[in-house]
């Protein structure tokens, strides 16, 4: 009789609390124009810069604004998915402005985290260069204002090419040939410093052969990884990661950072690293014999599309102080303060004329925004891709490759599959 | 006073350890069963979707998932070479401890509990120092520079199992030495009278007397490596090379929370849970039909 009752409890209990619990961001309808305004950008490993241009921002914003503070706070990259997921979950410690990568923008969308922005009054962003402005965008809405993009290309190193008397490669498959010449004649050379979780260095493979991940029909992804053009790319890429040219045992395991930093300690010859790398490399064993160029394509002078990286601006859906928030949005990412982050960070600016201004008066910038003008590419924009991210679906796809687990038929057709999942639920 | 009475006074007894039971453990693995059956991800938990309700959905697609049994026979093939290589070096220890002069059991039992106490993080932070491929210890002693002990599935395997021995035999150490500091010296003495050789004393009188103690450190045991998440994910980068060193929690943590399908995620745990309890009744059942006395 006891188990009876104690089951009778139980089952009205779940009869009474029988969804788990949502919270929301809901529009909370207020405006306010005094106060406290509460801004998150991402920590840097080398800070002082960054907060310096900031702290110019903010001050000239609150001589604008009387009786309004701006308290900003530093957040780790690492950690970022975990906070925006609180912010979003409870208003009350969210942010009003935030910096954002803009590979994460579907996902906070679709949360209701952000809220879309009208930059028709704003003068400035009729210069925003269009195809980075589209990372800032899910179906044609518009949600942050594009602060920095980063690009990556070809660092080599110009001692060891003189010595050898090579040229950079200037075509997809001369940097295998010429990576794997390099290591023959120099053993202790990793011929290109790869990774197998570097995606962002795997991507221009593939669309330089023409292939992409995944293609959109009216907003409904369907993988493409497994095309015949994709498999071609992702071949290519693995067959740098091979021990005639970097180990698996060495590359395998490495992302972005860990390949890069193959190539600052002076064990590779080549790596594929981003503008925003160049102050570390300077401050490296390869300081001042390397050169960079653009990541040859597939024909003679071209350029592999890159991946577009970079950070947006945006305002918290649930902010109390949206008029406020989005002019100081407007007043960090314009011309002046990009101009100054690029003094300060090297971060390449995201208007065409402020593009130009820069990279006339910095000969490294060049093979970056030839890059750039040769047309980027994206990740697909779903809050799916998050998910296809988190589990590391691409770099297991082509460590499954490299280790011999799998050929590129079976890698890219199981991969197809796991993304299609991830669109479809 | 009547048994009925009687009941109620003993009910009034437990209610405070019942409810702080209940807060602490039942109301969690109600939420969790509940978020299971639900496709719960951050667009549900912020509110920008309404929820679904799937039934059994999560888990048809967890145990409809190769990888997800590939992943679980791993995980308990190494929870049990970390468990039976805790138990004996655990054991091994111990004996030893009893064995030998005061300042060394002193320094045995000051190691020990400096590995124990050390955080999982760090310590498997260390390891990875020591067994770094080209500027680390082992390899330099080794002469192996170069050598990759976390490229290969089975050393990267054997080195985290390593670690999570060396950071969970000081408790079994610790209680099994306790244990046979606590048989009574006559028992001992009795056997010895008898004639029993040392091996029939082990195994006769110290092995059965030591059987409770034995049960509960083995349990807890299979209970911690069968969760173990810091080493691997620390160790191996999140699951090693292609996923190949992926145990269970980690998987979770990947497929699930890190992905925000926290419905998925909670099927797991489910899952887990379910496991452990079924190999502890087993474990616990088979013991009783051996006789012993719980």
């Amino acid at each position: 009789m006891r188990l009876k009752a104690l089951v009778a409890v139980l089952g009205v209990g779940a009869v009474v609390a029988c969804a788990p619990v949502q919270s929301g961001p809901t529009n909370s309808g207020t405006d306010e124009q005094t106060g406290q305004l509460r801004v998150w950008l991402f920590d840097e490993v080398n800070r002082g810069p960054k907060e310096a241009v900031v702290k110019e921002a903010i001050s000239e914003f609150q001589g604008k604004h009387s009786g309004v503070t701006v308290d900003v706070q530093y957040i780790q990259v690492s950690s970022r998915a975990e906070r925006f997921k609180a912010a979003f979950s409870d208003p009350k410690s969210a942010p009003d402005v935030a910096e954002f990568g803009n590979t994460d923008l579907a996902g906070y969308v679709s949360a209701g985290g952000f809220s879309e922005l009208d930059l028709g009054k704003w003068d400035e962003s009729k210069d925003l260069v269009p195809s980075i402005l589209d990372t800032a965008k899910v179906d044609g809405k518009t949600y942050g204002v594009p602060w920095f993009v980063g690009v990556r290309a070809l660092y080599y190193r110009t001692d060891v090419f003189t010595e050898l008397g090579l040229k950079p490669p200037t075509t997809l498959d001369e940097i295998a040939t010429t990576a794997r010449e390099i290591r023959q004649k120099k053993p202790e050379l990793i011929g290109i410093s790869a990774g197998g979780k570097y995606l962002f260095a795997a991507l221009p493979f593939i669309w330089a052969q023409g292939g992409d991940i995944a293609k959109s029909d009216g907003g409904k992804f369907t993988a493409t990884i497994d095309s015949a053009e994709a498999k071609a790319g992702v071949a290519k890429y693995t067959e740098l990661i091979k021990d005639d040219i970097c180990p698996p045992a060495t590359c395998a395991g490495n992302g972005g950072d860990a390949s890069v930093e193959a190539f600052r300690a002076g064990k590779a010859a080549m790596t594929i690293g981003g503008d925003f790398n160049r102050k570390s490399v300077d401050a490296s064993s390869a300081a001042g014999k390397y050169g960079v160029v653009p990541l040859p394509g597939k024909t003679k002078g071209s350029v592999a599309p890159a991946f577009a990286g970079g950070n947006l601006l945006g305002v918290l859906k649930g902010t109390q102080r949206k008029t406020l928030a989005n002019e100081f949005t407007q007043l960090l990412a314009s011309k002046k303060y990009q101009q100054k982050m690029y003094t300060a960070m090297g971060n390449l600016p995201t208007f065409s004329d402020v593009q130009k201004q820069v990279s006339d008066s910095d000969k490294f910038l060049e093979p970056f925004t030839k890059t750039l003008q040769s047309g980027t590419k994206f990740v697909p924009v779903t809050p799916a891709w998050a998910k296809i991210e988190a589990q590391t679906v691409v770099p297991t796809m082509l460590q499954e490759i490299v280790t011999g687990a799998k050929n590129v038929d079976t890698a890219t057709a199981d991969a197809a599959k796991t993304m299609n999942a991830a669109f479809t639920s | 006073m009547t048994a009925k009475g009687q009941g109620r006074t003993a009910f009034a007894y437990l209610a405070p350890a019942l409810l702080v039971l209940g807060g602490l453990l039942a109301y969690p693995i109600y939420q969790l069963v509940l978020i299971s059956l639900y496709d719960y991800g951050q667009e549900q938990v912020s509110g920008g979707a309404p929820l679904e309700f799937l039934g059994l959905g999560n888990y048809q697609k967890l145990l409809g998932d190769q990888q997800f049994w590939g992943v679980f026979g791993q995980t308990v093939a190494f929870a049990a070479v970390c468990v039976v290589g805790t138990l004996l070096v655990g054991a091994f220890l111990a004996i030893l401890a009893t064995r030998v002069r005061t300042w060394v059991r002193m320094t045995l039992f000051l190691a020990a509990l400096g590995a124990w106490s050390t955080p999982a993080v760090a310590g498997s932070t260390i390891w990875l120092f020591l067994f770094d491929a080209n500027f680390g210890f082992v390899n330099e002693v080794l002469g192996i520079q170069g050598f990759s002990w976390t490229f290969d599935k089975w050393t990267a395997f054997g080195l985290v199992a390593a670690q999570v021995i060396w950071c969970s035999f000081p408790f079994v150490m610790v209680t099994l030495f306790a244990g046979i500091k606590a048989i009574p010296g006559e028992v001992l003495e009795a056997a010895a009278l008898d004639g029993a050789s040392a091996f029939r004393t082990a195994w006769s009188v110290t092995l059965p007397l030591l059987k409770p103690i034995i049960l509960v450190v083995t349990i807890q045991s299979i209970i911690w490596d069968f969760k173990v998440f810091t080493q691997i994910y620390v160790m191996t980068n999140g699951g090693g090379i292609a996923g190949r060193n992926l145990v269970l929690n980690v998987y979770a943590y990947q497929q699930a929370f890190a992905a925000s399908e926290y419905g998925l995620g909670a099927a797991i745990g489910v899952v887990m849970t379910v496991l452990l309890l079924g190999i502890t009744m087993f474990y616990l059942r088979a013991l009783r039909r051996s006789g012993e006395v719980l």
